[in-house]
């Protein structure tokens, strides 16, 4: 066997309160994808950190090529050659392709050059850029693209990859394993972070599962099931949601022709997007990153108002009323971003309780506030969706992300909505709650609401919706009912590949 | 009333220097929102310099050594600033105001005996032939050097801007501080640094105005220049020509408010004096349609939490 | 190698002790500066903090902290509100000078009635005033998302030199000998804010101040609109994602703000001051600023940090008088107080560890 060409051994990491990472060893042999496993919160991305020289472990070692590694900044693991490719990119949108190349470099050459080399590797790659595009302006893949060549420029012997398919649609996903693949065939290793089961089957040699911090299996994808990995790295059985099947009933929310323009800068609009959901129906709107998700959200919710006509409940145009006036009438809703948007990160759970249980859970009677309703209200939240909390006086902040979003998502749910629209309800929570989450959401429409997911997990969204759409660059694909739809199909719906194997010069 | 007492020639060369503080405050407070940070102290810093700069001046006899002094003082007091926003993570609109309040006290408070006191005269350059050329001249070489020293700051920030890799770098780091972070570049470094120029810039132009505009120290005598340097960088979206542009449109109206309250108009004097901040207010109001261009993490605290 | 942790949840004692601490600090590099000017620190720390409360002079000095004080809190109250959802009216001066006009003007206009309504009505004016002037960076900010800082601040020197218009035009007491200045109101009972309780400082203007004070304190704690001027200075979107606008946010704000800043300087033209002047401001508008931030944007707190910002005035006036301090130096020890403040706040929010840190 080889000399590998990173060891791993014994690395642990301790922040305030959690231990991030306990004793991991592993190897990673020179030319092989490895994939590091395991649900949010595991490690993974502590245990990247330490390798890239951002986070200093407590104790443990890590060998380059048998000679000992411990990069004290990020310059340092990009000179010994390792490079990564960030989950949330670390971009900057006003800047060119180019320019942010360059501030990824070293040593860069001028920018005329620097223009020219990029032209080159993208092709070699099959993964076309013009160097002289605003970075805000692309979509998400080609943003992952300009990652991608900024590590690629500096010819990394370590490539590490955090959950790069959560931006792309099934097609471009191909195109990135090919472009992997080939990188691999160049003897470029390559550390792959995911939760993705068959993914990491379709890509990887080796896989290192982590579960609290701890290593607990190391394995051979191809031959593990999908079923035994996720078992290892849950640690426990899964629960399947269940639901009663009914005919849908009468239609609760319908939208018509809706265009509204983004709020923001390098956000995107939508564009003429019409949907109906019935009583009892749970509608999955899937989508990659940035098509209009939030924007869609902001319009149901009311924080972007619209021609009245656009929006009705109940057959009743809803379009320009804002945010309270909806939630009267039974529309709830749950924005993605939890810290900042659906709660106040420094007010305590019973504020953030009335935040938006206000109206519908008389908290509030002639401008003035009942704070011992909404503690009420708060703690009935924490009861029933077991929020692990002290009480309700802690502030929204002190929460971790699966708590925090089963005290978000519970919040509108025990309103007993009409009409209730999530975003992305389970993003960063583990496989328990989300199964806690979603359960709730199919009760409710069993209940009789219509209910509205949108997610970017495909698989969440295959499990629990009666009819399917996605939304690409503000528009929305045709709605189709969710059973018996292949992969195929729901990437074309998705916007394909978006010209991804096409140079766009 | 007599307006055919205003030259024309004299007007534009007045204005040069009317717009010269501003200009240089200005361009500093840009180079400092670049890199991310909103400094509301430049006021205070301006005239924190103006004293610095006059104090050094009278008791060395040389402007230059006063305006090394003002660049100082200025930085000095930016350092507080630094301290407060970057190492104790407090509000940075609270403590530019802090910075203000606590600079207006302590020029004040150095200034105690240099009031009525005439500074050393910083002299003209005089080029022969050239400064006597009709209008030309002296429009353009009639001036005194830190004139020129404003011009050519303002095109050393451009090309710093532009062109170099360290220019780049703070606009990431004004961009995306994450972001920045995440690549191994010393946000909180550059930001400090940022700020020192800034504040070196702000204290240049107060001793401008303590040194040659007026030339004298009376205490708060900046009177809202700082502020009009703050307008300034919003009015320019972020790009230093039009600092340039603004600087001089602002030193215009007020060059041209004097003559006409020279020349006798009959407007009275105080609704004279109040257009300059009116004119940046219609102009700012003007300006804040285009609003795209403010650096992302204008405003907002960093701290690395990994 | 210091560094910051977070902390989970901001802390309580350090909520309430920071104030406390910044004041401690600030007596002491006060101290040093006095010091440096060639005073003995402890007398004068002493003259300024205890001299007016229990010296010699004190019968004399205390009714000054009400006077002094009455007009800080009223005004920092008015800011608070905008600085919590963060909307930074900085202009209060201005908007001071305009109510005074305002208050001014009406009382100008009946003289030399003798009427009941003249007094009230002139509370209204000066609310109005100090409103209309805090409603041009309001609707300018709404209608053009006009930065607010800015354009506030201007209104300041717009508002000073329509100040010396006022006292060298319109509002001149034709019975003056050619002196700038309006007639006197103390010397017009009608208009005139007089003591409630001889001898006390108390007059109307710190009636109100302490209705302020009760006012924010309840809608603060109680109202829904207190609740949204929380969350919008705490998360902007998610007060956007309850339902409120936030331009009709911006003018709630800055329309309290603009009328207790003008109602105080009512009060203090018809009584403390007597008439317009040039020189009529003296820099209420700005010390309310630190007033606010000193009482932790909190009514209570901003109660005690008025009365203490105003024991410095009158500490340093009389500083000023029996040791010679320049009043400079007040002014500065008021910035140093800010300052401190805001450097020690990261206690609140932040623990220090000390030792080898993160690779940052």
């Amino acid at each position: 066997m080889t000399e590998p060409l990173l060891s791993i051994r014994g690395l642990t990491k301790a922040y305030p309160g959690v231990v991030a990472n306990d004793d991991v060893s592993f190897d990673i042999q020179p030319g092989e994808v490895h994939a590091l496993l395991g649900e949010n919160g595991a490690g993974k991305s502590t245990l990247v950190k330490m390798i890239y020289g951002l986070v200093k472990p407590d104790s443990g070692e890590m060998l380059l090529r048998g000679k000992a590694f411990a990069p004290s900044e990020p310059k340092a693991a990009r000179a010994s050659g390792v490079a990564m490719v960030f989950q949330h990119f670390s971009l900057f949108d006003a800047l060119s392709v180019a320019e942010n190349i360059a501030l990824g470099m070293a040593d860069p050459p001028a920018m005329r050059d620097l223009a020219e080399r990029i032209r080159a590797v993208s092709d070699q790659y099959g993964l076309p850029l013009d160097p002289w595009r605003i970075v805000g302006d692309l979509s998400a893949g080609e943003r992952q693209r300009v990652e991608i060549i900024r590590c690629l420029l500096q010819d990394p012997k370590l490539l590490i990859m955090d959950e790069p398919t959560s931006v792309l649609t099934p097609q471009e996903v191909q195109i990135l394993f090919e472009t992997l693949r080939k990188l691999k065939s160049e003897g470029t290793s390559i550390l792959y972070i995911s939760h993705k089961l068959e993914e990491i089957r379709a890509l990887c040699d080796e896989a290192t599962i982590l579960r609290l911090g701890k290593k607990v299996a190391t394995c051979t994808p191809r031959d593990t099931t999908a079923r035994e990995m996720a078992e290892l790295m849950v640690g426990a059985e899964l629960h399947v949601p269940s639901r009663e099947q009914k005919e849908p009933g009468a239609v609760r929310l319908a939208l018509k022709d809706l265009a509204v323009k983004s709020p923001s800068e390098f956000g995107t609009s939508l564009k003429g997007i019409t949907l109906e959901v019935r009583a009892g129906e749970v509608l999955g709107l899937a989508g990659v990153a940035g098509n209009g998700q939030d924007e869609l959200l902001g319009a149901l919710s009311g924080e972007i108002r619209s021609a009245n006509d656009m929006v009705s409940l109940d057959g009743k145009a809803i379009g320009a009323t804002g945010p309270r006036e909806r939630r009267r009438m039974g529309l709830l809703t749950a924005p993605e971003e939890r810290l900042g948007h659906a709660a106040a990160p420094d007010m305590s759970l019973t504020e953030n309780a009335a935040l938006t249980g206000a109206e519908r859970k008389g908290i509030v009677s002639g401008g003035f506030l009942n704070w011992g309703r909404a503690r009420g209200f708060a703690k009935e939240i924490i009861d029933r969706f077991d929020v692990r909390t002290p009480g309700t006086e802690n502030t929204a902040r002190s929460l971790s992300g699966g708590n925090l979003q089963k005290f978000v998502i519970g919040r509108e749910v025990m309103q007993a909505p009409e009409v209730v629209v999530v975003n992305q309800p389970t993003w960063g929570v583990d496989a328990s709650a989300a199964a806690v989450i979603r359960q709730a959401l199919l009760d409710l429409a069993t209940g009789g609401a219509a209910v509205i997911v949108i997610s970017q997990d495909l698989d969440e969204l295959m499990e629990i919706s009666d009819r399917f759409g996605a939304l690409n660059e503000g528009r929305l694909s045709e709605v189709r009912p969710a059973q018996g739809l292949t992969v195929d199909e729901i990437g074309m719906m998705m916007g394909g590949s978006h010209d991804m194997e096409v140079a766009d010069v | 009333m007599d307006l055919s007492a205003i030259n024309p020639v004299l007007l534009i060369a007045s204005l040069m220097v009317a717009a010269t503080a501003v200009m240089i405050a200005a361009i500093g407070e840009l180079i400092v929102e670049r890199a991310g940070v909103l400094n509301l102290g430049v006021e205070g810093m301006m005239i924190t310099g103006a004293i610095c700069g006059f104090a050094a001046a009278v008791q060395t006899g040389s402007p230059t050594i006063g305006f090394v002094a003002a660049a100082l003082g200025g930085a000095a007091l930016s350092l507080l600033f630094a301290f407060l926003t970057q190492f104790a993570l407090a509000n940075q609109v609270a403590s530019g105001l802090a910075l203000t309040l606590f600079g207006l006290g302590l020029s004040a408070l150095l200034g105690q005996g240099y009031q009525g006191i005439k500074p050393p005269s910083t002299p003209r350059i005089d080029i022969p032939v050239l400064s006597d050329l009709p209008w030309v001249g002296r429009i353009l070489f009639g001036h005194d050097l830190m004139v020129y020293f404003g011009l050519a700051l303002v095109a050393a920030v451009w090309a710093f801007l532009k062109y170099t890799r360290a220019g780049l770098v703070l606009r990431a780091v004004g961009e995306n501080h994450d972001a920045a972070h995440a690549l191994g570049y010393k946000v909180i470094r550059i930001r400090v640094m940022a700020i020192a120029f800034g504040g070196a810039c702000a204290g240049l132009g107060g001793a401008y105005i303590s040194l040659i505009r007026v030339p004298q120290w009376t205490e708060g005598m900046t009177a809202g220049i700082g502020w009009i340097a703050l307008a300034l960088v919003v009015f320019a979206s972020w790009k230093p020509w039009r600092v340039l542009l603004g600087a001089y449109l602002f030193g215009g109206v007020t060059v041209l408010q004097l003559n006409l309250q020279a020349a006798g108009i009959a407007i009275p004097v105080e609704y004279l004096s109040m257009s300059p901040y009116i004119i940046t207010i219609v102009v700012l109001v003007i300006m804040s349609a285009d609003k795209s261009r403010a650096p992302a993490s204008l405003g907002r605290i960093f701290h690395a939490t990994h | 190698m210091i560094r910051l942790e977070k902390r989970r949840e901001p802390s309580q004692v350090f909520a309430y002790l920071t104030p406390v601490l910044a004041v401690l600090v600030t007596m002491i590099a006060g101290g040093l500066m006095f010091a440096a000017l060639g005073k003995d620190p402890f007398v004068a720390i002493k003259t300024i903090f205890y001299d007016p409360l229990f010296g010699q002079y004190a019968s004399f000095d205390r009714p000054q902290l009400l006077v002094k004080g009455g007009p800080l809190v009223l005004i920092a109250i008015g800011l608070s509100l905008g600085f919590r959802a963060g909307i930074w009216n900085i202009g209060a001066e201005g908007q001071y000078i305009l109510g005074a006009i305002f208050g001014a003007g009406v009382a100008l206009a009946f003289y030399p009635l003798d009427a009941w309504f003249i007094f009230p009505l002139m509370i209204l004016a000066g609310a109005f005033g100090g409103f209309l002037w805090a409603m041009i960076p309001g609707i300018l900010k709404v209608k053009f998302g006009t930065n607010e800082i800015l354009v506030s601040l201007m209104l300041v020197y717009v508002a000073e030199q329509l100040l010396a218009s006022m006292s060298l035009g319109l509002m001149k007491n034709p019975e003056g000998f050619g002196f700038p200045g309006s007639r006197n109101l103390q010397q017009y009972p009608s208009a005139h804010n007089a003591e409630i309780i001889a001898n006390s400082g108390m007059h109307w203007g710190v009636a109100a101040a302490l209705i302020a004070v009760i006012f924010a304190y309840v809608l603060l704690a109680r109202h829904q609109l207190g609740y949204h001027i929380r969350l919008t200075g705490e998360a902007p979107r998610a007060a956007k994602f309850a339902g409120v606008s936030p331009g009709r946010l911006i003018l709630v704000c800055l329309g309290f703000s603009g009328a207790f800043a003008g109602l105080a300087g009512m009060f203090e033209v018809s009584g403390p001051a007597g008439q317009v002047t040039i020189d009529f401001n003296t820099g209420y508008g700005f010390t309310a600023i630190i007033v606010a931030f000193l009482g932790r944007l909190h009514p209570v707190g901003i109660l005690l940090a008025g009365l203490l910002m105003a024991l410095t005035y009158i500490g340093g006036e009389v500083a000023q008088s029996s040791l010679g301090l320049p009043s400079a130096a007040i002014q500065m020890f008021q910035g140093m107080l800010l300052f401190f403040l805001l450097a020690m706040d990261v206690l609140t929010g932040y623990r220090i560890r000390f030792g080898q840190g993160e690779t940052a």
